[in-house]
């Protein structure tokens, strides 16, 4: 039950916490359609998020809800990847909140999206139903994600010298963070030995081929990365995670069961 | 991919719903080439379930007809009510026509 609790946790706080961030976006777009087409992916985000932490609550029971769990929770147990809650200023664009950078947004994205591509497919087995039932759903939606940052990606790399250069920056600041996806926490082993979980290790290569392919026709370096690896999953977070979730929980704690 | 458009071409959106036999024309949008178009007119016109298929066509593709000759090019056929086949019966085989 826990193993369970803990991996759904996770699943449903990546998609929270990402989703919280593309919809920064919101209003903000480098055009117009591109406003919506990231709504619209942090709209399926938090859809997932939801259906992830109803999960939990029923299996938590007594007074468990999925508010309770995304806006009543502080940052150390959150389990989402650090890489998720970084903010979208590359590093080439400073730290103003006005300087969202569209290369690391989507850079971001596309990292995230060709993991869960596969996730939520092997996930679609799992031996929770409700959890493969959820996964099935998720997987046509990632699916459209990871189309819509890999396009923009190779626009973005194969563009001009400048966004080649952005887009390249965005890469190097982040890939280090993709180490945390294949070091297993203890509740990943968990779920994992209870067949809930995906050994996302199987899934590494597959991975790769995606990633490798995108990069080189985006005219992109992979980075080597080596050192340090984030442990967001295991509620360890940079210092960016406070400040999402100071905003984004600033309304259901003001208001405690308000409704609107 | 090199060179830089200062604006992107417009593309004009045809949409077919799940019910509909045809693309209907929906509206219009900016984007840098054919596939990019179909990507935000993916996210613009289709995302309250709107349709099942998507036509996107460069706008400057388009002759249009002139609207100052809208008299000359229509208004003939006001008062030619014969050429509607409304005086058949159609047989309930044929379903929809």
């Amino acid at each position: 039950m826990s193993a369970a609790i803990d991996y759904l946790l996770h699943l449903a706080d990546n998609a929270l916490v990402l989703g919280q961030r593309n919809a920064e976006w919101c209003g903000h777009g480098p055009i117009l359609e591109e406003d919506i087409a990231l709504s619209n992916v942090s709209l399926d985000l938090i859809g997932q998020a939801r259906l992830l932490y109803q999960l939990v609550a029923a299996l938590k029971g007594g007074d468990c809800t999925e508010d309770k769990l995304a806006y009543f929770r502080d940052t150390h147990e959150f389990r989402n990847y650090t890489l998720l809650e970084l903010p979208h200023h590359g590093p080439l664009s400073g730290y103003a909140q006005s300087s969202l950078d569209y290369g690391t947004t989507i850079v971001r994205n596309f990292l995230y999206s060709a993991l869960m591509a596969l996730l939520w497919e092997a996930l679609e087995k799992s031996a929770n139903a409700d959890l493969a039932a959820i996964a099935a759903k998720s997987l046509k939606e990632v699916r459209y994600h990871l189309r819509h940052s890999r396009d923009w990606l190779v626009r973005l790399g194969d563009g001009t010298d400048e966004s080649h250069a952005r887009a390249q920056a965005s890469l190097d600041h982040l890939f280090a963070y993709t180490q945390e996806f294949w070091a297993h926490s203890p509740a990943d082993a968990a779920a994992i030995a209870a067949g809930i979980g995906v050994d996302v290790t199987t899934l590494r290569a597959d991975w790769d081929a995606i990633v490798d392919a995108a990069l080189n026709e985006a005219t992109l370096q992979r980075p080597a990365v080596s050192g340090y690896v984030t442990e967001g999953k295991q509620g360890i977070h940079s210092e960016h995670l406070g400040f999402l979730l100071a905003e984004m929980q600033s309304l259901a704690r003001a208001h405690p069961n308000g409704v609107w | 991919m090199s060179t830089q458009l200062k604006e992107w071409p417009l593309w004009e959106i045809f949409v077919r719903s799940k019910q509909g036999l045809e693309h209907k024309h929906c509206g219009s949008l900016h984007a840098a080439d054919a596939a990019q178009a179909l990507e935000m007119a993916r996210d613009v016109y289709t995302r309250r379930q709107e349709g099942v298929s998507i036509w996107v066509v460069e706008s400057k593709a388009i002759t249009a007809s002139n609207p100052d000759e809208k008299g000359e090019l229509f208004d003939p056929a006001a008062d030619k009510i014969y050429r509607h086949p409304t005086f058949y019966e159609i047989p309930d085989e044929v379903g929809h026509m």
